[in-house]
């Protein structure tokens, strides 16, 4: 049986949701984007474009719910299936778009050589089943920044990618790398090769960008997950259950643009709230308030229909320390029991502000470890037991009996290097070494051991090119050296 | 893949049957006893003791290939004694006196004689005087000891001290181990090694041995 995780029973899950459709109906939703305030008239709501407001109507948003897909699957560059976000399938993905990294305990800005190591770690992190755009390089201009991470994560990793635009102009490089691995727009949106992080801003609004981006993605067939991120007694009610309320408008008036622009668009019904910490100003992803309420609004996504996505397994620790354990192991474990789709986090500090490589290396372990509790307790060859037990009492020791054999891989969970399970003594023999210390030698030896993308040559040539131009257009006449 | 190429693969995957049926083509193709145990049963457990340490292979394995490794030694040992060709070596083992707990000793025997070690296992409860009197009849130079509880750890020291009390230190040497064990412990006592686990009982025996 897989153990679950709830917090909202049926009667309050539906009480949020109707607390959540009457504010989209009554105080309707700011929206600073002209063609998506139409595209939502079009369809029957009441808009304002002077105000660049738009009420929706109940209509509007049940057939958003009619439209929108329980669930979609992912492929990587190489387009094999990755993912399948359905029913209460689990799949980690690093947190994305950090300003800094982590480097021998200092935080510093990155840069492309950062970026490709971190590409080619992810390619060997076998718990982490997606990369993200997970920083941002500092050596190229900011208008390509945002396209110049996907582009590096494609050249360097094969695994399918998390990402988002930083403008509108730039979707169209980022849909053009994405045509140039699949091959054409009919495959791309058969196989989808990323996910756009789309955020609404709070309380109930959504930015020229970020409206645009949901409507493009919608129509190429590129799945979407919506980051709402009510912070709680700052930017939204302190109540647990009054911010859920907001999430819920919030993300639901993204499913409402989203399948006004396509219907059955492939999205995730995610986010990234946080409590507001009155002490020190900060968001504090770790906390456990922050950490209920994204499995308590996945809970309302799943009971709206929608596979679920959360910014949950991280922490707001500054180095890789106890905190940055507990915190990370903690989010990752509620959010995996809550059955959340597509956990977003590892490797991330400093409220979402700094990855660190090593910091991945050990979140893959904790991911790994969510994964076998999820799978929980099942009787496989345990009935009738008295043969094992005779064999036990004859042999002393089970460790070869053919039962092991076939059982030991499937029922225990054997972590790498990073975890620590030697007695004393061994582990004094073997150096004594910290976690700080395994993590960075197995960031090392992931990174030696990465094999190049099996894309071909012609397909990279092409990514090249295509990123090269795009520089160009912002004075940039060549790309960093990548030796 | 000759047949002693061969043999250490068939190790490395626990075929036990596989190892017997090739050491039984290796002797009847009149391969020197010598060559068959040193390059394909030793070899191979160097091969799978190496796999071990490096996390690539688990404790199964290595019992699983010991316990092949076990049925070529047992083709081979009476042609061993007819050719005179000698043991990798001799070591008494036994849970120290009062202690029942036997599980991580057998486990050191399965992996001793895996690395064609010959092994006499005297069992639980063993006193300082049955260690000592086994190993000067069997002409074995290691002893080694095992205990699961704090209260059994003081009876290491008496094999030892017993030892040096008849002369025989340094020409029988102890190894101890056993969850309460510590190297300090065995220092603090006078044993020359101390395995922190099976396998690396295994390694200080082999160095006791001088066959490391």
């Amino acid at each position: 049986m897989r153990p679950a995780l709830t917090f909202l029973g049926d009667e309050l899950k539906t009480k949020i949701i109707d607390e959540a459709r009457h504010l989209l109906c009554t105080l309707g939703v700011e929206i600073h984007n002209p063609r998506v305030l139409a595209l939502l008239g079009d369809h029957g709501a009441d808009v304002d474009l002077s105000k660049q407001h738009v009420r929706l109507t109940d209509g509007l948003i049940d057939q958003a719910l009619a439209t929108v897909p329980s669930g979609f699957k992912l492929y990587d560059a190489i387009g094999r299936q990755t993912h399948d976000f359905s029913g209460d399938n689990v799949h980690f993905t690093p947190g994305s778009a950090a300003i800094k990294i982590l480097d021998n305990g200092r935080m510093r800005k990155p840069v492309t050589g950062d970026y490709i190591r971190y590409a080619k770690l992810m390619s060997g992190l076998e718990h982490i089943q997606a990369q993200s755009t997970a920083f941002i390089t500092t050596d190229v201009p900011e208008e390509i920044s945002d396209s110049y991470r996907l582009f590096l994560s494609l050249m360097y990793c094969e695994k399918p990618v998390v990402t988002g635009a930083f403008t509108i102009a730039a979707f169209d490089i980022m849909r053009d790398l994405q045509l140039a691995v699949r091959g054409s727009a009919e495959e791309l949106k058969a196989k989808p090769l990323t996910i756009f992080s789309c955020c609404p801003t709070s309380p109930i609004k959504w930015s020229d960008v970020t409206s645009q981006n949901v409507v493009d993605c919608a129509r190429q067939g590129i799945p979407v997950e919506f980051i709402s991120m009510p912070l709680s007694g700052f930017m939204a009610p302190v109540t647990l259950v009054g911010s859920l309320i907001q999430h819920t408008a919030e993300t639901l008036s993204g499913v409402v643009i989203s399948q006004a622009a396509s219907p059955g668009a492939p999205v995730l019904y995610g986010g990234s709230p946080a409590i507001f910490d009155i002490r020190y100003e900060t968001t504090p992803m770790g906390a456990v308030e922050t950490q209920m309420i994204d499995c308590a609004y996945s809970e309302i996504g799943k009971h709206l229909g929608m596979p679920t996505q959360a910014y949950i397994g991280m922490s707001d620790a500054k180095q890789l320390d106890a905190q940055a354990g507990f915190e990370t192991s903690m989010g990752a474990t509620l959010a995996a029991l809550s059955g959340i789709n597509s956990i977003s986090g590892p490797g991330m500090l400093d409220f979402e502000s700094c990855q660190s490589l090593e910091k991945l290396v050990v979140d893959n372990e904790i991911c790994g470890l969510t994964q076998r509790l999820v799978r929980g307790i099942e009787p496989r060859e345990d009935f009738p037991s008295t043969p094992i037990f005779e064999e036990l009492l004859r042999d002393k020791h089970l460790l070869i009996a053919d039962h092991t054999r076939r059982h030991l891989k499937e029922e225990i969970f054997f972590p790498g290097p990073v975890v620590d399970r030697a007695n004393s003594s061994r582990w004094h023999e073997e150096g004594g070494i910290t976690l700080h210390e395994r993590a960075a030698k197995e960031v090392e030896r992931l990174v030696a051991a990465c094999a190049p993308s099996a894309l071909s040559d012609d397909v990279t040539t092409e990514l090249d090119r295509l990123m090269t131009a795009e520089a160009r257009r912002f004075g940039m006449q060549s790309l960093p050296g990548r030796g | 893949m000759d047949i002693l190429q061969e043999i250490g693969a068939s190790l490395r995957k626990g075929d036990d049957n596989r190892v017997a049926e090739l050491t039984r083509q290796a002797i009847d193709a009149g391969m020197g006893v010598g060559a068959i145990l040193d390059d394909g049963l030793i070899g191979g457990m160097n091969v799978v003791g190496d796999l071990f340490r490096r996390h690539e292979i688990f404790l199964p394995e290595v019992l699983l290939a010991a316990r092949a490794m076990q049925k070529g030694i047992d083709l081979l040992k009476p042609l061993m004694i007819e050719e005179g060709i000698p043991a990798v070596g001799k070591v008494v083992i036994g849970t120290a006196q009062g202690d029942l707990h036997d599980i991580g000793k057998n486990l050191v025997g399965i992996m001793l004689k895996g690395a064609g070690i010959e092994v006499i296992d005297l069992g639980n409860d063993v006193s300082a005087e049955r260690f000592v009197d086994t190993a000067v009849e069997a002409g074995a130079p290691v002893i080694g000891i095992s205990a699961l509880l704090t209260t059994t750890m003081s009876s290491m020291k008496g094999v030892v001290d017993l030892l040096r009390e008849r002369g025989l230190n340094g020409k029988i040497r102890t190894i101890i181990g056993g969850a309460p064990v510590s190297k300090d412990f065995a220092d603090e006592i006078g044993a020359d090694a101390y395995g922190y686990d099976a396998a690396n009982a295994v390694d200080q025996v082999k160095a006791l041995l001088g066959v490391a």
